[in-house]
């Protein structure tokens, strides 16, 4: 058997290669973003037999992977879930169009929000959409869940979600690996009019939809990943979903538990087997690895009349993610550690790097703001960021992604002045476009500085959709020429950037400052690979 | 056999090659690992963790429980207490000694020295000058995993085969530089025991 050391996110990767996908389309995310990485490494991506290219956003790569599965191919789709959000459009409708070829969609979310702005959880998501999902609990069931979701999504014509959480998505572990499916044909749906939703149309496909929820349950049912182990000891029934299974195990191989165990990995969630832990146990407790779901439903409105004990009621943090000891205190255990950190420890935060080009921005900003007063610079989601903290303190706002623009329009639409937007290459392709046309439209006092690092600096370095293209772009859109500047953000440059940021200021309309300089980090990995590849040698 | 190791640092340390090197020649010697990694944000010179877990039976939580960590290898003096609580009692703290300086409230590296040192098992390397010395300066942290070495319940030769592993797309020298540094933090450890 072939056996691979793969991260939560890999196992996906291998899992919808090995289902016979004929491409993966997604825009980088922690903690999604090496779902696509691994496949683009992959021998396929390079022969070309799988597509495998970064999109502008999540719902331009929700919408490529439904035209391919309208195609008849199997199609991936991964993000963050906060990417979702973006996507929401394209995926809630997914599922009232159906799919021709297999649909999965793999979201990533970041409970206790180690590189986020928010712990949505995903599974909220797919109740929306009233589809399947699945929530594997280690590798070997992201590698399994993915290969089943395919089959899923063919079997009733309707795309599907794969929720991983950060800690699965970023923990190796080995895999076994099955043979790889045969990719789809080309085909085009039985019914040209299933695409076209339409109102007559949408009604005839949503009651389709609704047609299946039962045979969904059905499905969730029998679903190997959803198991119920009975116990000797009815004192306690444990629900558990997901990777939360993993930190109950590993408490109750420390003590000899006897306890009842529902351990659910497919939703919706199985109606039979919840009544069944629930009849058979005095009390339940619910350990989840997100918001309480599960939890809200088995309460209800009417609290049922045993004790349901998780997140809401305190005995699990009501926030974060969980671990083996919040497992262990929600069981009742004794959590003894020996040892504290001394309190003259400091923090370390994360900061930008020596030498990148977001530091020179900053200083020039912070420069000339001190002519126009504090919190006037409206900025967004990128390495850039971090000149929230100190010693730059240069912004005053993160939302989502592409908000530092519409921002500052709207702060300016109510008189505040300057109106600054500061936002990064990445993110204005994602989501800034449009918010600076609605600019370019009112001709909104508004000075936006794009951050133009020629890459997705955040995430890893990967390639950014606008590149080289950033100035035509901005102009193509009506921002006037002459206040569409380019710098390169040096040291050096200093007193010139001061000076051609006080001049756009001082413009009552839009502009904008395109600050190229190559990010400090790819800069240097491209400089290893070519002297290695021997295309350049250094002279000391 | 159960082996619990916090590996810490900063971002940039690579931190993610010692994990591989360690769970690699547990691989190799039959056991299984999992292994969960930092990446994103904090990896932009903030302070980083990876949680490496070896066994021979089934390992469920990808995460070391609070107190049953066997070990904290760190790359620096202050990321090797700030994960403390994770060790058990006896268990056993190797670290750099050098301070990797890129906050302005850096502590007092003296104080850290003595905090550190008032752990029993605790062993502080200046891997950095001793990889200098070997004209090895990017293996301090091999150093750091050759005096691990001791205490992981992997044979020596596993090891210098995550190596060989790790390091042998680079070419010969490379592995060979590395495994020297092995050597080199496995001596110092045995004689320091
Ligand atoms: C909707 C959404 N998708 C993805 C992310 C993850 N993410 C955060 S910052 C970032 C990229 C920013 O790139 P860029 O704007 O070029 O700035 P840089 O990091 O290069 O400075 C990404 C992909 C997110 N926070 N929200």
């Amino acid at each position: 058997m072939n056996r691979k050391l793969l991260l939560g996110d890999e196992a996906i990767a291998q899992g919808a290669i090995d289902a016979g996908i004929s491409g993966v389309y997604a825009y980088p995310g922690t903690p999604s973003t090496e779902i696509m990485e691994y496949i683009q490494k992959s021998k396929f991506a390079k022969e070309g037999k799988i597509h495998a290219l970064w999109s502008a956003n999540e719902k331009t790569a929700m919408e490529a992977a439904l035209g391919m599965s309208y195609a008849g191919k199997r199609a991936l789709v991964c993000m963050k879930h906060v990417g979702l959000n973006v996507a929401a459009d394209a995926f809630m409708n997914s599922a009232i169009t159906g799919v021709g070829g297999g649909l999965v969609v793999a979201v990533a979310d970041d409970p206790s929000m180690h590189s986020s702005q928010n712990e949505q959880d995903s599974r909220y998501y797919g109740k929306f959409a009233q589809i399947i999902v699945l929530e594997p609990s280690n590798q070997q069931e992201a590698y399994e869940m993915t290969l089943g979701a395919f089959e899923l999504s063919e079997k009733y014509g309707a795309p599907v979600l794969l929720r991983i959480t950060t800690r699965l998505a970023h923990s190796r572990n080995g895999v076994d690996l099955q043979e790889r499916r045969k990719p789809n044909e080309i085909s085009l749906p039985e019914d040209p009019m299933q695409f076209v939703l339409l109102p007559s149309v949408a009604k005839k496909r949503y009651k389709i939809l609704l047609s299946l929820q039962n045979e969904f349950v059905r499905e969730s049912e029998t679903s190997p990943f959803n198991k119920y182990f009975k116990g000797t000891n009815d004192k306690l029934g444990i629900i558990t979903t997901g990777i939360a299974f993993n930190y109950l195990m590993e408490n109750l191989s420390e003590g000899d538990l006897t306890f009842n165990v529902l351990k659910i990995g497919q939703y919706p969630i199985p109606i039979e087997l919840v009544n069944k832990i629930y009849n058979d146990s005095e009390e339940i407790l619910v350990l989840e690895e997100g918001y309480p779901l599960v939890e809200e439903y088995l309460r209800g409105l009417i609290a049922p009349s045993k004790k349901i004990m998780g997140r809401l009621t305190g005995e699990v943090p009501r926030d974060g993610e969980l671990n083996p000891n919040i497992v262990a205190i929600a069981l009742g255990f004794k959590m003894e550690t020996s040892f504290e950190p001394p309190d003259f420890l400091t923090n370390r935060p994360p900061a930008l790097c020596p030498g990148c080009g977001h530091r020179d921005v900053y200083k020039a900003l912070n420069e000339v703001m001190e002519n126009y007063g504090k919190q006037k610079v409206f900025s967004d989601i990128g390495c850039y960021t971090l000149g929230a903290l100190p010693p730059f303190n240069s912004i005053n706002s993160c939302v989502d992604m592409g908000a530092s623009i519409t921002m500052a329009k709207g702060a300016a639409d109510a008189g505040l002045s300057p109106a600054i937007a500061v936002i990064g290459d990445s993110t204005f392709t994602h989501s800034g476009i449009t918010g600076l046309l609605d600019a370019v439209n009112e001709n909104s006092p508004i000075t936006v500085i794009i951050l133009d690092n020629s890459t997705v600096a955040m995430t890893g370095g990967q390639k950014a959709s606008g590149e080289g293209k950033i100035p035509q772009i901005c102009k193509g859109l009506g921002v006037e020429p002459e206040h569409v500047r380019v710098v390169e953000p040096l040291p050096k440059n200093h007193k010139l950037m001061v000076e051609i940021f006080k001049e756009e200021i001082e413009y009552k309309g839009v502009s904008v400052i395109v600050a190229q300089r190559e990010c400090i980090q790819t800069l240097t990995r491209r400089k290893k690979a070519l002297i290695k590849s021997k295309k350049i040698t250094v002279t000391k | 056999m159960k082996k619990d190791i916090i590996l810490a640092g900063v971002g940039g340390q690579g931190i993610l090659s010692v994990a591989a090197v360690i769970g690699l020649a547990a691989l190799d010697y039959g056991l299984v690992i999992k292994q969960s990694e930092v990446h994103g944000m904090s990896q932009r010179g903030g302070a980083v963790i990876s949680h490496l877990r070896i066994s021979d039976k089934e390992i469920y939580s990808d995460l070391i429980p609070e107190g049953k960590a066997d070990m904290i290898i760190s790359m620096e003096p202050l990321e090797a207490l700030r994960h403390i609580s994770f060790l058990k009692p006896g268990g056993w703290i190797i670290s750099n000694n050098k301070p990797f300086v890129n906050i302005p409230d850096y502590p007092d590296k003296n104080k850290l020295y003595e905090e550190l040192n008032s752990f029993p098992n605790s062993l502080l390397l200046n891997s950095d000058e001793l990889a200098k010395k070997i004209k090895a300066p990017k293996s301090a942290n091999i150093i750091l995993v050759g005096a691990a070495s001791l205490y992981l319940g992997i044979p020596f030769e596993n090891l210098e085969n995550g190596i060989k592993q790790i390091f042998g797309r680079k070419g010969e020298e490379v592995v060979a530089i590395n495994l020297q540094a092995l050597k080199l933090g496995r001596e110092l450890a045995g004689s320091s025991a």
